[in-house]
């Protein structure tokens, strides 16, 4: 695969937090190159700065330093409406489920269709039951969130980032809230989803399972790149 | 009603979801808009009445100018003026008549109520100043110690009224003298006196001992036809020696009335105000509950933003919660506040009533101040960053 294909690039990324005597640098000169299709997970201590190079990735913070080339696009210096444009071909799954308490499941995942303009409305629920339905929830999609166990959540939030086909998929330990056998069922959804469409997932993770299944691994320590394994 | 809102405006009713979410603090809501246009109702209807009530006495008459004492703001307001002031007047080639009118309030003690009656002295040879309804009537008023009386003032039995008839005239005491009413117009209670009376310049000064027959309270004047008002007060201003004198047109002049009673007098004044009011508790209200449910909703918020969804997307949401907010508030607002007017219409028997005019002002000044308070809230969304969520 031709590394300009690469639909996430990163090249001397370095950021910084806060300002003067409180200035403190999160990531350090990281360079990367994550290839269409596979499923990368992060690993790395607390604080070592997996968050903040998802967030840089995913157009959610501003590039200060480096650079981010994502789909194609140079995020640094480039327009706020540059990076709206491109979250809509974004997934993002969160540690929190952060639904809409007052939108049922499959209103929830619907949100993740209509970003993308009108669509008509048959196709789009038969798209949202599709993905729900991947993610188990076919007897729960006109549920409210107050009515959904903890990992049900999670799985609509799943089911939310994935039914809008993105290119790319962010997930910040997305299985923190799952049980055993359905997180490894939304990994192997996700790894599926790679090699049908080409879905690139880059995941933060501890859980030691899911590096069996990833393509590549990649250590952060105090900012920097430490390891980079491919499997 | 969310299937409605899905179809008109292309996507899910987020606001309407997240309004409805919460029933008890939706009605809350609803209540508080609702009672911020009942407040706006009552005062511009008060107001209304206010207009009505006191341009009533003007419609009995029916004249081109009016002159009056320099004091003189309202009708019943104000000193007199000499009668030398109409001859000198009617100097004027465009003048063609003048009278004075005299006004006085004159009790009719009925029993344990008093009737107060605002009072016209007019001269019963020139039918022509009067209204043509009245004008038909005031026959008998060439008796001395008769009168026509409203046959809708405040505290008076309907079928009373009705008896008072030239053939069964009705007679009471006033002042220790008889007075003898003959028949009955149309008037009406208004904030200055229960009804109105309409007697001749001779029996008014009869009832009332201490006014002159050289001294009524105003002029008026008839125009030949085709003559402007406006430009004849003018001549007439460089024309009469009392450079002190008010000579306006008769429409001016009630004009000036009403704007005094609206913007000078406390009454006035204090309604006035409560429109301002009203219209300033909507809007925080509107405000607060906005304002509440964008701070509840900010990391849904976030997580719609790092979707892909703009500020548009955003501001449409608050102003469609804003809208929804002003419409289903102003319905019972509208519906409760026509009762509390017909209400205190009866009660009061002031011209107090709902009319298309105040409900058309008052939806469409509920949308837009919503929707300026919804905009208002929206400035609480810029803190809403979707970087926070991981
Ligand atoms: N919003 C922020 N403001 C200030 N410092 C931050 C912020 N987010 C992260 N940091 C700091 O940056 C470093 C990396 O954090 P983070 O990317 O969250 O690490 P990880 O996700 O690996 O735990 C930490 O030292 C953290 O304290
Ligand atoms: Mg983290």
């Amino acid at each position: 695969m031709a590394l300009d294909d690469a639909p996430l690039r990163t090249s001397e990324l370095n950021h910084w937090f806060g300002a003067g005597e409180a200035r403190k640098q999160a990531l350090f000169d990281v360079s990367l190159s994550i290839a269409r299709g596979s499923l990368t997970v992060l690993v790395g201590p607390s604080g070592s700065g997996k968050t903040t190079l998802l967030t840089l990735l995913g157009c959610l913070r501003e590039v200060q330093d480096g650079s981010v080339v994502l789909l194609g696009h140079e995020l640094h210096g480039a327009r706020p409406a540059l990076g709206v444009a491109l979250r809509r071909r974004l997934g993002f799954i969160f540690q929190a489920h952060n639904l809409h308490e007052s939108l049922t499941a499959m209103q929830n995942v619907l949100m993740g269709l209509q970003v993308k303009g009108r669509v008509d409305k048959a196709t789009a629920e038969r798209a949202a039951t599709h993905a729900l339905g991947l993610l188990g929830l076919s007897d729960r999609m006109d549920y409210l969130p107050a009515n959904l166990s903890g990992g049900q959540k999670q799985r609509v939030a799943i089911a939310r980032a994935l039914v809008g086909n993105p290119d790319v998929v962010l997930a910040d330990e997305p299985t923190a809230a799952l049980d055993r056998e359905s997180g490894a069922n939304v990994v192997d959804l996700l790894k599926r989803l790679g090699e049908a469409r080409g879905t690139t997932t880059v995941m933060v993770t501890h859980d030691t399972r899911i590096l069996d299944l990833a393509d590549r691994v990649l250590t952060l320590e105090d900012g920097c790149i430490v390891g980079d394994q491919q499997r | 009603m969310s299937r409605l809102l899905e179809i008109l405006f292309g996507r899910l009713p987020i606001g309407w979801l997240q309004l409805t979410h919460s029933r008890t603090r939706f009605a809350a809501a609803l209540a508080g808009v609702a009672f911020a246009n009942v407040l706006v109702f009552v005062q511009l209807g008060i107001m209304n009445s206010m207009a009505t009530a006191t341009l009533r006495p003007y419609s009995f008459l029916n004249a081109d100018i009016m002159i009056s004492a320099s004091d003189s703001n309202a009708l019943s307001e104000g000193g007199n003026v000499a009668r030398q002031w109409m001859l000198q007047a009617m100097a004027h080639p465009d003048v063609t008549a003048g009278m004075g009118l005299f006004l006085a309030n004159v009790n009719w003690q009925r029993g344990a109520t008093t009737l107060g009656l605002t009072t016209f002295g007019i001269d019963p040879a020139q039918p022509g100043f009067l209204s043509p309804d009245i004008a038909a009537k005031i026959g008998p008023l060439q008796i001395q110690m008769a009168g026509l009386l409203d046959r809708l003032s405040r505290g008076l039995p309907r079928e009373e009224a009705a008896g008072i008839r030239p053939q069964s005239p009705l007679s009471f005491e006033t002042s220790g003298k008889t007075l003898t009413l003959y028949d009955t117009f149309a008037g009406g209670g208004g904030f200055g006196g229960d009804g109105y009376m309409m007697v001749s310049d001779q029996t008014f000064l009869a009832l009332l001992p201490a006014r002159q027959s050289a001294a009524p309270d105003h002029i008026l004047l008839k125009l030949r036809p085709g003559a402007d008002p406006e430009t004849v007060s003018t001549e007439l201003r460089a024309l009469v020696s009392d450079k002190t004198l008010r000579i306006r047109s008769f429409v001016q002049a009630g004009k000036d009335d009403l704007s005094y009673q609206q913007t000078r007098r406390p009454t006035g004044v204090i309604f006035g105000f409560g429109v301002i009011i009203g219209v300033l508790v909507g809007i925080v209200i509107v405000y607060q509950v906005l304002s509440t449910d964008v701070a509840d909703h900010m990391r849904e918020y976030a997580t719609f933003k790092a979707m892909g969804y703009g500020q548009g997307f955003f501001l449409g949401i608050v102003l469609e919660e804003a809208l929804i907010l002003g419409l289903f508030g102003f319905i019972p607002g509208a519906l409760v506040a026509t009762g509390l007017l017909t209400l205190m219409g009866k009660l009061t028997t002031l011209p107090l009533a709902m009319t298309p005019g105040m409900i058309v002002i008052v939806f469409v000044g509920t949308l837009v101040f919503s929707m300026v308070s919804g905009a208002i809230a929206t400035r609480r969304l810029a803190g809403a960053d979707p970087a926070d969520l991981f």
